[in-house]
């Protein structure tokens, strides 16, 4: 088969599914919605497969380089010839990649949910939106064009937007979806500038063109957008930059990341499909999608590398003092992206030194697979226990054997324990920060340990850490109720089951993949090697890191409690995150409102307002004068019409006369 | 054939134009302005069939023009005596000064 004939099945099923759900499935379809949403799915997923297989081992590797295939491509808008909007489908390593990522834990997610959000009033809602996300997500990784990735950016946003808030009889998960929207809505204003600034001096929007000549130095549009600075900094480096702020808000980087750790109010499955695999490394792809012009502009990348290493560390801190597992993993979520963007930062373009890009998706890969594993895991929990906290929790290892092991895997992975997939993502990205900058990589170390740390202080205290059971077993009704699950056991349904199997599944071996072969900046695949001597000490830090988190909260003992204490005043910084969302309601509160907002306000009231409202009055007053020639008397307006008409044919024949003589 | 000067058609269609505008202006009663109207829409059509005659006899395009005129007034006077009687009903009167409902 040709990619046209199906390509676009892959992103429409999806939106067939909502529209379907939406307008028709309120009342009809209430019980089937799930199955309905989850084997389109299926078939889409099936066909992104299949379209990877071809892409990749059939028809996309010609002489050596990845050629980009566009099968669909439509005119939209057309603003001049040459620059258009098209709504079509780009298919390269990356978007291919993307695609199967997107779709298998779309469709992992929806199996999920299946048994975990069973009996919900709002079901068919639920599946409605979350077919919109799948839908918008795919536009986004395969658009052609850059207005095109940014129009699926704003669904893709108002679908996070609508399953954070999907509680919305919470106040908090209200507040948490509006957060979300208008601080990632901020950052989108940059990359809206940056596209503009980048189409108006390329010229086009098309991606393909748009890199074609952004990356040649001898063409006139790289030379024009080089030589034209403002600020003293190339119009190159503010588009570049602004489209960077654009993707730090979307994938929750540092000062930006203040939506996501609140974005955990939403459905368990629905963090794990946005708020961890999919929508949040959208940044890291806009990077990526862009990487050949971003490797033209260094300080740009260096920007990155810091942003990423930088939210990496301190999201990596806040997550060890978290005690909402959901928190803890969207902090550990905020960490490794930050992973993937200091990666990207230090690539550069060619051979050897595009390691870090390769590397960056190769963790993205990975990421998505452990990640949503461990959100699905903590579905399972929280399903049981019926409660987000730590607290709540503990010893839960003989109760819920199945999710132990799952999240085990998926502990052990994101730790970077070999031979699971998170090990060999983060060599490479770890090798490629040793070989450009010994600073991010000592960053990436440290981070690393600690990433093991708190995530097996999660493992412990949920799994282990009995001495908390007795008293939430023995008397308390409610627990006992919590703890019998209507169906499938205690650990939910088979379905929910399934998807945790192949989730740990891609976990385990997700590693595996020679990803050097498939996806490097310039196309041309080639071998990679991490030396086997590299690996021994950030493993060897990672299993000191679990030693240390077992020794602390394997068994009930005072020793985390003590160490609280010790650092007092620090924990409470860290456990206030940096007390960044204080920051931030101190700049909006005390400087946005008073000096920007009230002034806006009084000019919008007083003089935009006045001015409309004056004008209305002075309408209002002249058809008062007037209104007395609409006496009601038709023959008063005909004597009017007549005279009228009497009046032109006399001109008409003065005029003509005059003109002829 | 001793053919009637063309001033001479003109006059008339003339006056049954500005009688027309006279029964339109001075009459209360509204199937009596009805018919001021035909008057007016008659003088037009003497002047097309006229000029067409005398000015570009070898062609046809006044006389369609007649025939349009023709059936558009039947159909304007179907839809004004139902206008009148409509009015009739609601005011039991078709005197344009009584119908003055819509006055501002």
């Amino acid at each position: 088969m040709h990619y046209a004939d199906y390509i676009l099945l892959i992103p429409l099923l999806p939106l067939a599914a909502f529209l379907l759900l939406g307008l028709a499935g309120r009342n009809r379809l209430r019980k089937s919605a799930g199955l309905i949403a989850s084997v389109l799915m299926l078939v889409s997923c099936t066909l992104a497969l299949y379209a990877a297989w071809r892409y990749f081992f059939v028809d996309g590797l010609v002489d050596g380089v990845y050629r980009q295939i566009v099968p669909v491509r439509y005119n939209w808008l057309i603003f001049s010839p040459g620059l258009s909007v098209d709504m079509g489908i780009l298919l390269d390593p990356i978007s291919v990649m993307m695609l199967v990522v997107v779709t298998f834990v779309s469709l992992m997610v929806h199996i999920f949910s299946l048994g975990y959000m069973k009996g919900e009033e709002r079901f068919t809602t639920y599946y409605a939106f979350l077919s919109l996300f799948t839908f918008s997500m795919l536009g986004l990784v395969a658009a052609s064009n850059i207005l095109e990735t940014y129009i699926f950016w704003e669904l893709v946003g108002l679908s996070s937007y609508l399953l954070i808030g999907f509680y919305y009889d919470r106040p908090a998960a209200v507040s948490a979806a509006k957060k979300a929207f208008i601080v990632t809505r901020f950052a989108d204003l940059g990359f809206l500038i940056g596209i503009l600034i980048l189409a108006f001096q390329a010229g086009t929007l098309d991606f393909n063109t748009l890199i074609a000549r952004l990356t040649d130095a001898g063409s006139p549009q790289f030379a024009g957008i080089t030589a034209a600075s403002f600020l003293g900094i190339s119009l190159l480096g503010w588009a570049l930059g602004l489209v960077f702020i654009g993707g730090a808000g979307k994938s929750a980087m540092f000062p930006l990341h203040i939506w996501l750790p609140d974005a955990m109010e939403g459905p368990t499955p629905v963090s794990a499909l946005i708020h961890a695999a999919t929508m949040v490394v959208a940044g890291v792809y806009l990077v990526a999608r862009l990487f050949p012009v971003f490797s033209m502009d260094p300080p740009v990348l260096q920007i990155v590398t810091w942003v990423g290493a930088l939210s990496a560390a301190f999201a990596a801190i806040v997550a060890c003092t978290q005690t909402d597992i959901k928190k803890v993993l969207a902090f550990s979520t905020m960490s490794q992206i930050g992973y993937m963007m200091f990666a990207l930062g230090v690539a550069r373009q060619g051979g050897e030194a595009g390691l870090g890009y390769t590397a960056s998706l190769f963790h993205l890969f990975t990421h998505a697979f452990f990640k949503s594993l461990l959100f699905l895991c903590a579905g399972s929990i929280i399903h049981v226990v019926h409660s987000n906290e730590l607290k709540e929790m503990g010893g839960l290892r003989k109760r819920m054997p199945f999710t132990h092991i799952a999240f085990l895997i998926g502990c052990l992975a994101i730790a970077g324990i070999p031979p699971f997939s998170g090990f060999f993502s983060k060599e490479e990205i770890l090798l490629a920060a040793w070989r450009s900058n010994a600073l991010v990589y000592g960053i990436g170390l440290v981070v690393s340990a600690i990433t093991a740390f708190y995530m097996f202080r999660l493992y412990f205290s949920i799994f282990w850490h009995e001495s908390r059971i007795p008293d939430r077993n023995d008397g308390s009704h409610s627990a006992g109720e919590a703890l019998s699950s209507p169906e499938g056991g205690l650990e939910g349904s088979p379905g929910m089951k399934f998807s945790l199997v192949v989730l740990s599944a891609g976990a385990l071996l997700a590693g595996l993949v020679p990803f050097s072969r498939f996806i490097v900046p310039d196309e041309r695949p080639h071998d990679s090697h991490t030396p086997l001597s590299f690996s021994i000490l950030p493993v060897s830090l990672a299993l000191g890191a679990i030693l240390l988190a077992g020794w602390l909260y394997r068994r009930g003992n005072d020793r985390a409690e003590k160490l609280k204490i010790g650092l007092g005043r620090l924990y409470q910084v860290v456990y206030q995150k940096f007390y960044i969302d204080e920051a931030y309601i101190f700049i909006t509160k005390k400087i946005v409102f008073p000096l920007v907002g009230r002034p806006a306000a009084w000019v919008d009231k007083h003089i935009i307002d006045g001015l409309m409202n004056g004008l209305a009055l002075i309408v209002a007053k002249v058809a008062w004068l007037i209104r007395g020639i609409q006496s009601g008397r038709l023959q008063q307006y005909m004597l009017y019409f007549f005279a009228g008409a009497f009046g032109l044919v006399l001109l008409f024949v003065y005029y003509f006369n005059h003109l002829h003589t | 054939m001793n053919q009637v000067p063309l001033s001479h058609i003109l006059f008339v269609s003339t006056a049954l134009f500005f009688i027309g505008i006279y029964g339109l202006f001075s009459r209360r009663n509204l199937v009596c302005m009805l018919m001021a109207v035909e008057l007016i829409l008659n003088s037009v059509n003497i002047n097309f069939v006229a000029f067409n005659k005398y000015l570009y006899p070898d062609r046809l395009d006044g006389f369609f023009f007649v025939v349009f005129i023709i059936t558009i007034a039947a159909a304007e006077a179907a839809v004004a005596i139902a206008i009148i009687i409509n009015l009739y009903r609601n005011h039991r009167s078709i005197d344009v000064e009584d119908a003055t409902n819509m006055k501002f």
